[in-house]
């Protein structure tokens, strides 16, 4: 059986994948992608979590069906809010759209 | 009814008069005069009535109708006001009452009632056509007033009532003298008037706060009918060491009558004072107000001849009275025979005859100054309504024949007897009555009364001083008859002159009775012929108000003498000088007098010293010191001094702890948080990823922490 630590190495590195791709690219779309990435790794360890430690409760494989509903559900706000800035702005560059601030 | 209650209700009806025209009825001439008369119709009928009831009660004296109410408490006791008739009080109120109404009459007439107005009339001053006075209402309501303060002061049982009286009428003779206002004479007058009376009313109210710090009342009769009173009065001695108590009080109350009875030295605003209506000179300044400080010493008259005995030496305070009494009664009359205008020379000779009064309480001649009082108001009053009528009819002529005269200047007169008969004849009578005409008038017994009081008692001084001013009373009412009634007429004015209206005419007629008839009330017993076929009333039921009767006097033919010869010779000499003075001639007096005729002619200059002496420094005292220096300078200057400091004090406090402490330190934590957040602000991109790696970092630095360095 593959031990645990793999997963939470693969874990690891898809989150750094997600974080790395939320912090440096520039269209908001594809940050909206790399969250989704994050997510997933976090959803990886709670399954693992769940398969390797706990296998007699549910309660890891519920917290991964709560942050897919969570992470569906910011997919679609995220991108009405990007469809909405598109169509005032015509850019979906993150370090175009900085109106909130001072 | 009980007399004492219709004794109450006799000042009533003329003040209701007033408030009624004042308030409702002053629209209507014809009510208000309606009311006016008709209140005084009233107030005289209960005075005849109670005067009846007074004259036929026995020893009134003693047992006077009295009532009184307790009206201001004072601690224990209270000051009682109320009305009472004794017998000096009953003839007063008999005088008063005819003269008031007398006067009324007589001024629907002398207002010219009737005639519709004339549009070029002004309220403030005299109709100058003949058409009705503007302010006919307004008259009647302030002689109506005026009627109320003369019987609230005869009817009074207290000093304290007395004074209220004395000054209403101060105020409606202030009134009625500057009734037209619209001349600046009248003002002058008026306020010429009040103030000098002001001075006399002032020790007048000393007197009134002394007596009632010495006696504990000022009830007439708890003072002037109780012996002990009086004698522990005159045997106390004043703060000034000549008086006694009695002494003193008596003295003050006397300067009260100076001032309202016009005596020396101060007469000056009663000659004035003839601005007014006639109607307002006859009943003010003749018949009742300076009749009522005369009143007001002989009422007192117990309490200034304290410590006196019949025949014995005067007290300092009747010495006074009796020198300023003669000296005023000779130096108004010199005044008066070189006076031209009517009504002038009769101010002077009503000054000149209160002199006489004055100096019989002087003497301590109580029945000779009740006596005179009371005829002269009567003589006086008929003659100042005979000029009033003169002086109308003169107007009259002025108007038809359109000359600009003096209506009052008796050298534009002559001749009026044929047109102006019933005011020939009754102004005759009243100007022998004055100057003392023998046995037929008035005037002469009371006159004569007094000398013989002077004679009898050895007062020399006052006797010759008296005779002297009765020989130029008879002189200058005599010029005045000549110069207004005899001879030709010296103006076209005066030829055209016609009688007055029957409502002038009938109170004259009225008042002309009493000046003949007065006198026979007081005909002394011991007269040859004529005593004792009537009665001497005066002397018996007068001199009741006193405690201890006064000794009727002895004949004595020397002032009777002395009278008879002043009466006419001053009579005879008038008639010689004045009987035919010529159109535009000079008045005979002249040449003889030179300058002293001139002196005589400005009123021994008494008005320009007083101007000099007391008008003008207390102008000086009001506009240069008060006003300049001590209101200006002194008041005003602190005020300003402090503003100043308070502005200074102001401005440090401003610029030293206001500007840089409090709104420092406002400032600065304003300014505070916005340059910190000025410094602060630039981590605030609005870029979601650089929020995004500060979180990150922060992260890690947290999670570095807790995995590596927690111990």
């Amino acid at each position: 059986m593959i031990p645990l630590s793999w997963f939470l190495i693969f874990a690891a590195l898809l989150f750094c994948v997600g974080l790395y791709g939320a912090l440096a690219r520039r269209n908001a779309i594809a940050i909206l992608m790399a969250i989704e990435l994050m997510l997933n790794a976090v959803n990886i360890n709670l399954v693992a979590f769940w398969r390797y430690l706990g296998p007699e409760a549910v309660s890891g494989q519920a917290f991964a069906l709560v942050v897919f509903a969570v992470a569906a559900s910011e997919a679609a706000v995220g991108l009405a809010l990007m469809i909405s800035i598109y169509r005032r702005r015509h850019t979906v560059a993150v370090e175009e759209i900085d109106m909130m601030k001072w | 009814m009980h007399i004492e209650t219709l004794i109450w209700l006799i000042p009533l009806p003329p003040v209701l008069a007033f408030a009624m025209i004042v308030l409702f009825a002053h629209r209507s001439n014809r009510l208000s005069h309606f009311l006016a008369i008709g209140s005084m119709l009233i107030s005289w009928g209960l005075a005849m009535v109670v005067f009846g009831n007074a004259v036929t009660t026995k020893d009134l004296g003693h047992h006077p109708f009295q009532v009184s109410i307790p009206w201001l408490p004072m601690g224990e006791t209270a000051f009682r006001i109320g009305v009472m008739i004794d017998p000096l009080s009953a003839v007063t109120l008999f005088f008063v009452a005819w003269t008031c109404l007398a006067i009324f009459v007589y001024s629907i007439g002398y207002h010219n009632f009737g005639k519709p107005r004339d549009p070029g009339d002004r309220p403030g001053l005299p109709p100058h056509a003949g058409g009705i006075e503007p302010m006919y209402a307004r008259f009647f309501a302030f002689i109506s007033l005026f009627a109320f303060g003369m019987l609230t002061l005869v009817l009074s049982d207290n000093l304290l009532l007395l004074f209220i009286g004395w000054e209403i009428m101060g105020l409606c003779s202030y009134l009625l003298i500057g009734f037209w206002y619209g001349k600046p004479s009248a003002r002058d007058a008026m306020v010429k008037a009040f103030m000098t009376t002001r001075v006399g009313d002032v020790f007048m109210l000393l007197g009134l706060a002394y007596l009632y710090s010495a006696t504990g009342t000022l009830s007439y009769r708890e003072i002037l009918f109780n012996e002990h009173v009086l004698s522990a009065l005159a045997a106390t001695p004043s703060v000034i060491p000549v008086l006694s108590t009695a002494g003193m009080i008596g003295l003050l109350l006397f300067i009260g009558t100076v001032g309202k009875s016009a005596q020396w030295p101060l007469h000056v605003w009663l000659p004035d004072a003839m601005e007014g209506p006639t109607p307002v000179s006859a009943m003010i300044h003749a018949a009742a107000m300076v009749s009522a400080g005369v009143y007001l010493i002989v009422r007192f008259f117990p309490l200034i001849t304290a410590g006196w005995h019949e025949g014995g030496a005067l007290t300092p305070t009747m010495t006074v009275i009796a020198f300023i009494g003669a000296f005023t009664a000779l130096f108004a009359a010199t005044i008066a025979l070189a006076q031209n205008d009517i009504k002038r020379v009769l101010a002077y000779s009503t000054i000149s005859q209160l002199g006489y009064m004055v100096a019989a309480v002087g003497i301590g001649a109580f029945v000779a100054a009740a006596f005179h009082l009371i005829t002269h108001a009567f003589f006086k009053a008929l003659l100042f309504l005979g000029s009033g009528s003169v002086i109308h009819g003169v107007e009259h002529g002025a108007r038809e024949t359109g000359e600009h005269l003096d209506p009052n200047d008796m050298m534009n007169m002559g001749g009026l007897r044929k047109k102006m008969p019933i005011t020939f004849w009754t102004f005759l009578i009243g100007g022998f009555a004055l100057s003392g005409f023998p046995l037929i008038t008035a005037g002469f017994w009371s006159k004569d009364e007094i000398l013989a009081d002077a004679f009898a008692h050895g007062h020399w001084a006052v006797f010759l001083t008296l005779a002297l001013a009765a020989l130029l009373t008879a002189f200058y009412t005599m010029r005045q008859i000549a110069l207004t009634f005899l001879g030709e007429p010296r103006t076209e004015a005066a030829k055209h002159a016609h009688e007055s209206v029957w409502t002038m005419t009938l109170p004259l007629v009225v008042l002309a009775v009493f000046a003949v008839g007065a006198g026979w009330a007081g005909i002394p017993e011991h007269f040859p012929v004529i005593g004792g076929l009537l009665p001497n009333w005066m002397h018996e039921f007068v001199s009741g108000s006193l405690l201890e009767h006064p000794e009727a006097l002895e004949f004595n033919p020397v002032p009777l003498l002395v009278s008879v010869a002043v009466a006419l010779g001053g009579l005879t000499l008038g008639w010689l000088a004045y009987r035919r003075v010529p159109a535009g001639g000079e008045d005979p007096l002249k040449r003889p007098l030179g300058p002293v005729h001139t002196v005589l002619k400005n009123k021994y200059y008494f008005d320009e010293f007083y101007a000099a002496v007391f008008v003008r420094p207390a102008y000086w005292l009001a506009e240069t010191f008060t006003y300049r220096w001590l209101d200006r300078g002194v008041i005003d200057g602190f005020l300003h001094w402090v503003g100043r400091t308070a502005l200074r004090v102001g401005s440090f406090l401003r610029n030293y702890v206001d500007l840089p402490i409090v709104n420092g330190a406002g400032d600065a934590v304003g300014e505070g948080v916005k340059r910190s957040g000025r410094i602060i602000r630039v981590i605030q991109t609005g870029r979601v990823q650089e929020y995004l790696i500060i979180g990150v970092v922060f992260a890690g630095v947290l999670i570095s922490y807790l995995l590596l360095l927690r111990p």
